[in-house]
């Protein structure tokens, strides 16, 4: 029992101090947003705001339309996850369980997309939505994220863990492959389905050179290109830098505090079927 | 009938294929072919031939970049690696009180942008005001210019990467060691072994599929910084030429300085470096990881 409890004790000590640097930076992010910047700078540093007032706050939307970029991130991202999760599961129910000339090699290829590095996809997509007249507009934020060879990938494998008797039910009931897949299949892989919207989302909000190449203005841009767009002018007005910093990621924050469970087991999961 | 069913497959793929076609795949050969042209002003291109890889030959500043970026992977993916299982272990301590607790604080950084990561961490790095140089200062430790010199700065955004990668990883690798029957840990108490030789005789030979898994992901995200070194270091500072990454050298070459032809030739260079060394990972794997 005595060597259980000093080994627990040892166990917290490390983990303690270790949860202690994790915390630390979003601490220090979220105090600097509320102080002045002669608070801020001050030598030594003072750790709490004299005042706890929202001003700095108010000035990152004067300085940069940040308002405009949390609109675009929100529109991105909804879109990007809506259409992955109809398209992807589609696809990933047709690879996983319809038969069909050549759907092995179809999916082998556009596995073959997982292997490259996004750095040379970017230049030709950029090119492409300048071709289209797109360029700083919000649908070129979000236009080829739409399409996921990963999302496909991952919605195959949930497909194919079920049981093949209630297809086999279904069709004797004359429904077609679409409602087999509307009315019974999907319903089943909703742990899929959240595992991709948490993956896909997290990519829409947090993605930087995409947003930053395509749309440089930021009143276009998505708030990680925005943020980079504030370093640009305000790099030394220390409480700006943070409190743009705050707001662009409080929503995902938000959103994990609420879904942990969700988050941390979606993304053990997608390393364990690997 | 048959050919009912054929319909569907190739509908109900169609979106997905398609987008991908038009959007990636081809891109990619698209990319490889403006390797071998010049690309002007307004998107005007040459036929150069094999000009591009030539100059990636004699380029000091691409070389510079690999070495960079060689780096930056040497550093950070051991050292993540190590760590995650370190905290993987003892997170996975039985009876462990806050269990949940750690794991929401180690996993925070995943979800934030890593924009605002290397924001405040450029922020507490900084040399005058900075919260690092003040909390050394009280250990009697002489603050550095951490973001600001050169020979530091890489090692800066290697402490920041880490940081930001060890609760991704300790989620892994704490999964596929709770995946590991008991029975085994049972038998081995019998036999009376401690926690030293539980970890290295059970735990680490049978969390290797997992330890694989972070190591390929994480060999293949590495080599691809970009984003702390973008926010954390700029464009046109003097710390660059010792920090940027091949990504980020990439950037600036293609929409930058105009080099679009040569940026797809560094682009097709990193492919081929991320290819090789995934299959190397790929081939020696059944000499330590242990399916069952």
């Amino acid at each position: 029992m005595k060597e259980k409890k000093s080994r627990h004790l040892l166990v917290h000590i490390i983990l303690l101090a270790g949860s202690f640097i994790m915390i630390l930076p979003f601490a220090w992010m979220v105090l600097t947003a509320f102080k002045t910047q002669n608070e801020a700078i001050h030598v030594p540093p003072i750790i709490f705001p004299s005042h706890w007032d929202l001003q700095t706050f108010k000035n990152v939307f004067d300085k940069l339309p940040f308002l405009a970029a949390y609109k675009n991130t929100i529109i991105s991202a909804i879109v990007t996850v809506v259409a992955q999760l109809f398209m992807c599961s589609m696809a990933g129910y047709a690879f996983g369980c319809i038969k069909f000339p050549g759907r092995n090699v179809i999916f082998v290829i556009c596995l073959s997309v997982l292997m490259i590095p996004s750095t040379l996809f970017i230049l030709p997509q950029y090119l492409m939505i300048q071709k289209m007249g797109l360029l700083n507009t919000i649908p070129a934020l979000f236009l080829p994220n739409l399409f996921s060879a990963y999302g496909t990938f991952l919605m195959r494998q949930f497909f194919m863990s079920l049981p093949k008797e209630l297809e086999d039910a279904a069709k004797l009931d004359g429904c077609n492959y679409f409602q087999i897949f509307y009315k019974i299949m999907l319903p089943l892989v909703k742990p899929g389905l959240i595992t991709l919207a948490i993956i896909t989302v997290r990519l829409a909000w947090n993605d930087l050179m995409w947003p930053l190449v395509v749309n440089p203005s930021t009143d276009k841009t998505t708030l990680a290109a925005a943020l980079a767009n504030l370093q640009g002018q305000y790099s030394t007005d220390y409480p700006t830098m943070m409190a743009g910093s705050v707001m662009a990621i409080l929503p995902l924050v938000i959103m994990f505090a609420v879904f942990q469970k969700q988050f941390i087991e979606g993304i053990a999961f997608t390393g364990t079927k690997a | 009938m048959k050919r009912r069913q054929w319909m569907w497959g190739y509908l109900m793929i169609a979106p997905v294929v398609l987008g991908l076609a038009v959007f990636y795949i081809y891109p990619f050969f698209d990319t490889l072919v403006n390797s071998f042209k010049t690309i002007g002003a307004f998107n005007v291109s040459k036929w150069c031939g094999l000009a591009n890889y030539k100059k990636l030959t004699v380029d000091e500043s691409l070389w510079h970049t690999l070495f960079n970026t060689f780096r930056y992977v040497i550093f950070t993916v051991p050292l993540t690696i190590i760590l995650s299982l370190l905290l993987a272990v003892l997170l996975n301590t039985k009876n462990l009180k806050g269990r949940g607790i750690y794991r929401v604080i180690y996993f925070l950084p995943y979800v934030t942008m890593a924009t605002a990561i290397a924001a405040v961490w450029k922020w507490m790095f900084n040399g005058d005001f900075g919260l690092i140089n003040y909390i050394l200062g009280l250990f009697g430790i002489k603050g550095q210019q951490w973001v600001t010199n050169s020979a530091i700065a890489p090692y800066s955004i290697i402490v920041v990467t880490i940081w930001g990668s060890l609760g991704y990883n300790m989620i892994i690798l704490l999964a596929g060691i709770q995946g590991i029957s008991p029975t085994y840990y049972e038998a081995a108490e019998i036999d009376g072994a401690g926690v030293v030789a539980k970890f290295f005789n059970i735990t680490l030979p049978l969390v290797t599929p997992s330890l694989f898994f972070i190591l390929i992901t994480g060999l293949i995200g590495a080599f691809q910084i970009f984003d702390t070194i973008f926010m954390m270091i700029g464009k046109n500072t003097v710390v660059l030429e010792n920090t940027q990454s091949v990504v980020m050298y990439f950037y600036r070459n293609a929409f930058d300085l105009g080099n679009k032809g040569y940026a797809c030739a560094i682009a097709m260079l990193l492919f081929v470096i991320i290819m090789v060394i995934t299959l190397l990972q790929m081939v020696g794997q059944k000499k330590w990881v242990n399916y069952d």
